[in-house]
């Protein structure tokens, strides 16, 4: 910054006695500092990126981040392992379910528990409406920040028939905390099951209306295409995931590699694009709505009677019932939140792939009802590191395609 | 020992201190040292290829004499096994070779571990705060020596008096 007001007030020098000597400053170029945000409306949320750019190119961008940093990791360690649930709603405030269900995996991973089956269907097709309502958010506000403004009204529309969807589950729309240790907290009523239905047929044609809408826009098309590209190679090495990393042909999906949940129990495919740009990141999001219709389909199909909690009192919450009538259910509820429950000292991580990417968490637990350490491996915080990389040599437009491109959701970036 | 411990300890004989495989998870400790020509063989010997970077983290343990933790995880695509790569720094040194070169995500994964812990990172290209402000300096947030309510700076705002009734 300094060296260039330097060069500028020598270029400019005029004599204020005889003004009309002052000859023609010679044409000179030189890099402009930008500062994009943190109040920019496509930076979605508060980030700010200080651009450099040689006429309207990027040379180098810095994002800046920080700005909703609210400590979670350091709140993690002042409260039980139930207690951080609602926490996690506020990481990608966009996707609540996702962050619970990621969060509730690495907990029973650390417990050893193993989850009865009709829950892990409820929570894969829970999951499962969660990623279709990421993809559409972000489908609508990718669209609306290159100007096609249309689709993000669509996808709202159909965004709106799951949130009242998810009201009626668990009573919130957004901060959901419907996921628990070693279930989840209430089993479908008839009527979801039914609405559930009801929208899976609705949905798939509305998808195809998505499409038309982008890929006969001849602008969208132009500012996707080729925008953004990043090898298979530096996607791996800069740690991206989800739809990020399989735009550049790495096939690399938790849901697969280390399968979970009742996804090996489901048909579905990965798709993988291959020029590794922006509009194979879009072309994937978008395959991946007609995937997870299949998946719940598959889920809805196979779905059995049973109990929606592990058994393991020593742990897992009791059911609500039990503890309006029930002394023994009574005191293990008050135990479980107000000490815990006795985790073993150790560590693990658990990744779980949710629709930005992975999603893990490691925890350190050196026993007692507190996590000692608990770290969040938040995709978007990881893939903001691959922003300068991903921006080089594009124009100053294309920084909200990039940022667009990945999904961002800076409740989660800044933790 | 899992294959993969044994085989970091046969090429780095005698840098391995501590190895634990729980739950399915193998961490390795490995002297300070050795940690970055440790990092450069996961990623590049053909037969480990562990060319994803998951996170780096890192955990304060202020009992112990080498204080802190820097976590690295690893994951290899093509033989679908992940690695978790520990080493262990003393308060009064806490210095680590940076492992950008290897992998370019630790680029912003060690400056978190930086700005949270205050552990420095050797040849980082741009360590500088990312979360709290640039200008912060009351120390690192999630060492456990630092108080959840900060360290007490909202007690020194001056409120107005309240107003007399």
């Amino acid at each position: 910054m300094a060296q260039f007001e330097d060069q500028r007030t020598t270029v400019y020098k005029v004599d204020p006695e005889h003004p009309e000597d002052a000859t023609l400053p010679t044409l000179r170029t030189e890099e402009l500092l930008l500062n994009m945000g943190p109040q920019h409306p496509s930076t979605h949320g508060v980030l700010k990126v200080i651009l450099e750019l040689e006429g309207e190119r990027l040379v180098k961008s810095t994002p800046v981040m920080g700005f909703l940093h609210r400590g979670v990791e350091k709140l993690a360690e002042e409260g039980t392992y139930h207690q951080f649930i609602p926490h996690t709603d506020r990481l990608d405030y966009v996707c609540a379910m996702y962050n619970n269900f990621a969060y509730c995996r690495a907990v029973e991973k650390l417990m050893n528990i193993t989850v009865p089956d009709r829950a892990e269907y409820l929570r894969t097709i829970v999951a499962e409406i969660q990623r279709i309502i990421g993809h559409q958010f972000w489908l609508g506000t990718q669209a609306l920040d290159i100007g096609a403004m249309t689709v993000f009204f669509y996808c709202f529309r159909d965004r709106e028939i799951l949130l009242d969807w998810f009201d009626e589950l668990c009573g919130a729309r957004l901060t959901t905390s419907w996921y628990r240790i070693g279930g989840v907290e209430r089993d479908f009523t008839l009527s979801l099951f039914a609405k559930l239905k009801q929208f899976l047929d609705y949905f798939p044609p509305k998808i195809d209306e998505y499409v038309i809408f982008l890929e006969k826009n001849r602008i969208w098309l132009a500012r996707t295409k080729g925008v953004a590209v990043i090898s298979a190679e530096d996607a791996l090495s800069f740690g991206l995931s989800g739809p990020t990393l399989r735009g550049s042909g790495v096939d690399y999906d938790l849901r697969k590699y280390e399968p979970y949940s009742a996804y090996p129990k489901c048909e579905f495919s990965v798709p993988v694009g291959k020029n590794g740009d922006t509009y194979d990141r879009y072309w994937i999001r978008v395959q991946e709505l007609y995937e997870s219709v299949k998946i719940i389909r598959q889920c809805l199909e196979q779905i059995q009677d049973g109990p929606i909690m592990a058994d393991v009192p020593s742990v897992t919450l009791p059911p609500k019932e039990r503890v309006f009538t029930n002394l023994e259910s009574m005191i293990q509820q008050f135990k479980l939140f107000s000490q815990g429950f006795n985790a073993p000292p150790g560590e693990i991580y658990c990744g779980t792939e949710a629709h930005k990417g992975e999603l893990g968490f490691y925890i350190v637990s050196t026993g007692g009802g507190k996590p000692y350490r608990l770290k969040i491996r938040a995709p978007s915080f990881i893939h903001m590191g691959a922003f300068d990389h991903m921006s080089k040599g594009y124009m100053i437009a294309d920084a909200v395609t990039i940022f667009g491109t990945y999904d961002i959701v800076m409740g989660e970036c800044d933790r | 020992m899992s294959q993969l411990a044994k085989r970091i300890e046969d090429t780095f004989p005698g840098v391995c201190t501590k190895v634990v495989e729980w739950r399915g998870d193998v961490s390795v400790t490995v002297k300070r040292e050795a940690l970055h020509d440790i990092g450069k063989f996961l990623h590049d010997d053909p037969a480990m290829r562990f060319d994803y970077i998951v996170h780096v983290s890192s955990v304060d343990w202020p009992d112990d004499e080498e204080r802190f933790e820097v976590v690295y995880e690893v994951y290899s695509i093509r033989t679908r096994q992940r690695i978790r790569l520990k080493t262990r720094v003393p308060e009064s040194d806490c210095i680590v070779d940076s492992l950008t070169d290897i992998w370019k995500g630790a680029d912003f994964m060690e400056r978190e571990v930086y700005d949270m812990m205050g552990i420095r990172f050797r040849n980082h290209p741009d360590l500088r705060r990312i979360l709290m402000p640039d200008e912060y300096e009351e120390g690192y947030p999630l060492r456990k020596d630092f108080p959840l309510r900060g360290k007490g700076w909202r007690d020194t705002f001056e409120f107005l008096d309240e107003p007399t009734r």
